[in-house]
């Protein structure tokens, strides 16, 4: 028998039935997206009558250049970046520096006010929706009304990881920067940050994952065009081409392509991020 | 050193915009919501008192137990149907298949694309008459199953938790996967010695072994059943005559087209109770099971 040099838990070769069951289930998962990669290069004539499933047989690119053109898809990717990489950005920095505060440095309400970021573990967008709707009302009609609820939710589990890795951590390093005569914002700048890295990336991940794909806030949020995300912006414009289903597979390609690309550059990073998000949920 | 890190000033400095953020936004409207739903408010007109009365009335409103018994049914079928299939795979990938990273990259594509994507391409599926599903059915000669799927009262629930299920089922093995991988070599080598057979080494050795992973998928899974929204806001909006509604979505329609603030918040604050006490349940189920 041949042993496999990656750890192999039982050491026993697979079945025939077990393989017809993994290659069905990769089926299931994968033929949705291969058939709407297929008829988002496609006119409706092949796709309602001649060549439903099999590939194109007059590529019709032009459904891309029309979801940039006559779609907004173009703002619509804009709107998600700049909400995304603020989101990633401000809740790292928040969230490490409460990190910090919270298992370093010494004071009474430390475990306090740990404990009140914890409680957002269980809270949930929906018990918040219409306060949030009422109370951002001034900033309805810009980035913030989004970047400031995702990172509001996103912080508990940021904080959650962050202490238990930097809990983890030795404070030799710390203690030398100070003998050094290096003042604690500077600290935290050279040392810390640098030090949580690992964990710093785990968290982009997961924030960009949920961010990204958020679709409930981004709908009751924002109701100017120019601002829509491309969860919601995708969404209007499947419903404004719903009989050209060429244009509106080209606009989930297109909505799809950034978090697959992303996927196939930090699969393993992604998949392992959250089993760790899962695992301190 | 010591001194440095009982500065006040430093530590306000670190803490406080973090905390603000959160208790400003996450936190204090929670409250807010609490006392919303002890008003009858239309959001434009002052809104007036009126006690408990939008919970007694949710109590009685066979609209909302018809969606909260349709969320049920969904964290039924992810709890029961989802995550045994997704051990399977996990238990298979685990046990070192050729091909074993490709399939569980294949698995996992879709948990990372948006529900609204999901959502969207899934109405393609479903079309009645281009959609892959009726093709598929009718190229396979059974055009009496043919059906109308998000149209008819009898099959959009089903037809709205099919992609939902499917969605996840990577994420939930994942889970699985991973920290079946994380059990140490002496524990399955002794098993190995002892002369434990595959199915003993799943059932008595792995499954033992990730039980607090397997409670957090449990949890996972029946909480995004009950707080689930996007999918069916988009395939079906609840219908038809609320056929496939549940608890989000009739917030939803609550917040913005009757504009019953009070009684959307009400049902806002019932589902994070709900959602608590499932949490809790289910960890009680596990202590039990893990004490045995």
């Amino acid at each position: 028998m041949k042993m496999k040099a990656n750890k192999n838990l039982l050491k026993t070769r697979t079945s025939p039935v077990m393989t017809v069951f993994l290659v069905l289930v990769a089926l299931i998962q994968l033929f949705p997206l291969y058939w709407m990669f297929m008829f988002s290069l496609k006119d409706n004539k092949e796709i309602f009558g001649a060549n439903p499933m099999g590939l194109p047989r007059a590529w019709q690119w032009g459904n891309y250049s029309k979801i940039f053109t006559a779609g907004n898809m173009g703002l619509y990717l804009l709107n998600s970046v700049i909400v995304t990489a603020s989101t990633i950005l401000l809740t790292l920095l928040l969230s490490a520096m409460a990190t910090y505060a919270i298992v370093r440095m010494k004071w009474k309400l430390s475990k306090l006010v740990y404990n009140i970021f914890l409680v957002g573990m269980m809270l949930s967008v929906q018990a918040v929706m219409l306060p949030l709707y009422i109370n951002l009302q001034p900033i309805l009609s810009t980035h913030w009304a989004l970047i400031l609820p995702y990172v509001a939710f996103a912080m508990p589990q940021a904080i959650l990881l962050m202490v238990g890795s930097l809990e983890a951590l030795p404070k030799e390093m710390e203690e030398a920067a100070f003998i050094d005569g290096a003042n604690i914002y500077r600290l935290f700048y050279v040392i810390i940050l640098p030090m949580l890295a690992p964990i710093l990336s785990t968290v982009a991940i997961l924030t960009f994952l949920s961010s990204w794909n958020e679709y409930m806030l981004a709908l009751v949020f924002i109701s100017t065009d120019k601002l829509k995300t491309v969860t919601v912006g995708v969404n209007d414009m499947v419903g404004k081409y719903s009989t050209k289903w060429g244009v509106v597979g080209a606009g989930l390609t297109v909505a799809t392509l950034p978090t697959l690309i992303m996927y196939a550059l930090l699969s393993k990073n992604i998949t392992n991020s959250l089993a760790m998000g899962a695992v301190k949920g | 050193m010591e001194r440095a890190l009982r500065d006040k000033k430093a530590i306000l400095f670190f803490v406080l915009p973090a905390l603000i953020w959160f208790v400003a936004i996450a936190l204090l409207p929670v409250l807010q919501s609490v006392r919303y739903s002890l008003l009858k408010w239309d959001g434009i007109t002052q809104g007036k008192y009126v006690g408990l009365a939008n919970y007694t009335e949710l109590l009685g409103d066979g609209l909302f137990w018809n969606a909260l018994w349709h969320s049920l049914i969904l964290a039924g079928a992810s709890v029961f149907i989802q995550l045994p299939i997704s051990m399977l795979l996990a238990m298979i990938l685990v046990n070192g298949v050729k091909g074993e990273t490709l399939y569980r990259n294949i698995f996992f594509v879709p948990v990372i694309i948006s529900s609204s994507v999901i959502a969207n391409l899934w109405m393609k599926v479903y079309h009645p008459s281009y959609g892959l599903l009726n093709t598929l059915l009718g190229n396979l000669g059974l055009t009496a199953w043919q059906h109308e799927w998000l149209g008819s009262t009898d099959s959009a629930l089903i037809a709205c938790f099919v992609p939902m299920v499917w969605q996840y089922i990577g994420y939930h093995m994942l889970l699985y996967y991973s920290s079946a991988k994380a059990i140490s070599e002496d524990i399955l080598e002794a098993a190995r010695v002892d002369g434990a057979n595959k199915r003993q080494m799943v059932f008595s050795i792995i499954i033992p072994q990730i039980v607090p992973m397997i409670k957090a998928s449990v949890i996972f899974a029946i909480i995004g059943s009950l707080k689930s929204f996007d999918m069916i806001q988009i395939l079906t909006k609840g219908g038809p005559v609320h056929a496939s509604e549940v608890p989000s979505l009739m917030m939803y329609i609550n917040i913005f087209t009757t504009r019953r603030y009070g009684y959307a918040s009400a049902i806002a604050i019932f589902i994070i109770v709900e959602c608590l006490v499932f949490t809790l349940l289910v960890q009680r189920v596990f202590g039990r099971w893990q004490n045995d």
